[in-house]
């Protein structure tokens, strides 16, 4: 990709008018490269203020309750105690339930377009699953208010406690009044917005097995299945781990969909069913009205905690795509 | 499957013919449920929505609490001016910084965390660019303003300019680059006026996109433009626009409120699909020529 510029040649080019032009376009080369990695400096620019204004935000609260603010539960804007446990466990189960469930279906949709969809098929189908991505967060927190928990509360939430309610342990998981909002709820929905993310990388990587493998597992009479179960997913393998990352980052940060469907309530229950809380829906709830001094800077502090997290979990994902394409290359 | 006939018996044989169609099935299923919900979200759209879209609507401000009718005049023209400010200041940075990165991206450790954290900076949590904007522009200024609500959204935009414009840039042949050279050209011309324009239906495919993304972006607006219940163009006051006025009205007990946030939500998806849709079919042309 390195292709030398040529002025060097020029230069030694012994006619004067040549070598000032070839001088001409020595500094503006320079300059070239001065303007545009001043821009590219300022995407890492953003990155170390957005790090610094958190840290710089958080930093009161983080003095006041010590590291322990993490753990700490109450969440109490009237008597200024704060505590991040409620609100990192509500992102993370959330977070975690919907990776659960968007797996396999991430999976089954990117099955289907690399290896059934017919070829007329693959385009439509695939934009109509990246549109679901396009689609903005606040119309999936409507439509799950509005629209999905009623008919969730109706219908599905009394047959879980039904059946799944009914066995030892985790039983208490589906206890409770069945108001359709809640963790199960903003776990589902936001199953739903990165199911795009993550069928789309899985398709990019199960498009990336060599035809020859496939084929010759073909040929030694393995079924579609078979060839995708053994053969493409273990070829692609950390190349779907970086997609489900990718998703969880994803996940992790959602904002107005979770607001809309999780209850906002500040406590922790052991029922999926109940209202909760999470990082983003917090913020989005409180920080406009926070007045200045520990609740917001507890704010701040959630946010720094939430920013952390997704940075490191999407830095993972980056470097396990990284090294799918680079083993890619090797072969 | 002719084998079908001779191995029918074979209970291996039946065993993986199973496994095989109850992948296939469940890989059906999954595209079925992907595919609903998209068309079901688009119908409760149209269905809840379609009332509310009239002549009406774009041209009269949000209603006050408790009077009849209102319309969405001023969260539409908040919406397009934060937007089309965030596109003129996202635009040159992230095309410039997307040079860079193709242009010195294989020579410079500095060019590649570039790239990575522009990767990062891509997925993360659009809030806390919102928490951003508020540390350094509204706490300063002590007002929430149309000006904040910009620059949040221009920073997530940022990112998706430089990475189409890195990825467009990388597939020009470099054949087409090396003649340029050839041909005594300076390193910086090349890059602008043969690499670049070789590029333009990308570059423009990435602004797009980037507008698209953040035409719906609401949760870094909560705390930076907030809203206005009355027509405003001034940028250094609070700013009303489509993804927080809707948000506010459909959790409102008024019900020309909520009619009206189902009357933006589908002015806001359909146009945010179309642009989507016009994207990809413009890199597509772009991949044919």
């Amino acid at each position: 990709m390195s292709a030398s510029s040529p002025e060097g040649q020029v230069s030694s080019v012994a006619q004067p008018g040549y070598t000032h032009a070839a001088s001409d376009a020595k500094w503006q080369d320079f300059l070239f490269h001065k303007i545009t990695f001043t821009f590219a400096a300022l995407v890492l620019l953003v990155l170390a203020g957005i790090m610094l204004s958190l840290i710089i935000g958080a930093w009161p609260a983080f003095q006041h309750f010590g590291p322990g603010f993490i753990t700490r539960i109450e969440w109490d804007p009237v008597n200024n105690e704060y505590g991040a446990l409620i609100a990192i466990a509500g992102t993370l189960i959330t977070s975690g339930l919907a990776l659960l469930i968007a797996f396999p279906i991430s999976f089954g949709i990117a099955l289907f377009l690399t290896e059934i969809c017919p070829a007329w098929l693959k385009q439509p189908l695939g934009t109509a699953i990246e549109l679901l991505a396009g689609v903005p967060s606040i119309i999936y927190g409507m439509w799950g208010l509005f629209v999905f928990a009623p008919l969730f509360a109706d219908h599905v939430q009394p047959l879980l406690q039904n059946t799944l309610g009914e066995v030892p342990v985790i039983g208490q998981l589906f206890q409770g009044s069945m108001m359709g909002i809640g963790m199960l709820t903003a776990s589902l929905i936001l199953s739903v917005m990165v199911i795009p993310f993550i069928a789309s990388v899985m398709r990019d990587v199960f498009e990336t097995c060599p035809g020859v493998l496939k084929e010759s597992a073909y040929a030694l009479g393995c079924t579609r299945w078979e060839v995708v179960r053994f053969i493409v997913l273990p070829y692609t393998r950390i190349g779907v781990v970086g997609g489900v990352m990718l998703g969880l980052g994803r996940a992790l940060g959602e904002t107005m969909a979770i607001t809309f469907v999780i209850g906002n309530a500040h406590k922790l229950s052991w029922s999926l069913f109940a209202a909760g809380n999470s990082i983003a829906s917090t913020l989005a709830n409180e920080f406009a009205e926070a007045e200045a001094g520990l609740h917001m800077s507890s704010l701040y502090a959630l946010g720094l905690i939430l920013f952390v997290i997704t940075f490191i979990v999407l830095a993972a994902a980056k470097l396990m795509l990284l090294q799918m394409g680079k083993s890619e290359g090797s072969k | 499957m002719s084998a079908h006939v001779l191995q029918s018996n074979n209970s291996i044989y039946r065993r993986r013919l199973l496994q095989h169609r109850f992948g296939i099935l469940l890989s059906i299923s999954a595209m079925s449920i992907g595919i609903s919900a998209l068309l079901w979200i688009l119908a409760v759209l149209v269905i809840n929505g379609l009332g509310a879209i009239d002549l009406h609507m774009f041209t009269h401000t949000t209603p006050a609490p408790g009077s009849e009718g209102g319309g969405l005049l001023n969260p539409i023209v908040g919406s397009l001016m934060m937007v089309g400010i965030a596109t003129l200041i996202s635009t040159p940075i992230g095309i410039f910084a997307g040079m860079y990165l193709a242009e010195y991206g294989d020579e410079s450790r500095f060019a590649q965390t570039t790239r990575f954290v522009t990767d990062i900076m891509l997925s993360a949590p659009s809030i806390v660019i919102g928490l951003f904007i508020y540390a350094i522009y509204v706490a300063n200024v002590r007002h929430f303003a149309g000006w904040a609500g910009s620059y949040a959204i221009a920073l997530i935009a940022i990112p998706v300019v430089v990475r189409t414009t890195d990825n467009m840039l990388a597939l020009v042949p470099s054949s087409l680059r090396e003649a340029a050279y050839a041909l005594g050209a300076p390193r910086w011309k090349v890059a602008t006026m043969i690499r670049l324009r070789a590029v333009k239906a990308g570059v423009l495919t990435g602004i797009l996109l980037a507008v698209a993304r953040i035409s719906g972006e609401t949760a870094p607006l909560l705390f930076t433009a907030l809203n206005n219940q009355f027509f405003s163009v001034d940028m250094n006051s609070p700013m009303a626009n489509l993804p927080v006025v809707i948000f506010q009205f459909a959790m409102s007990p008024y019900d020309n409120w909520r009619e009206l946030a189902w009357g933006g939500a589908l002015l806001i998806t359909f146009s945010v699909l179309a642009l989507n849709i016009v994207a990809r079919l413009l890199v597509r042309s772009g991949k044919n020529n």
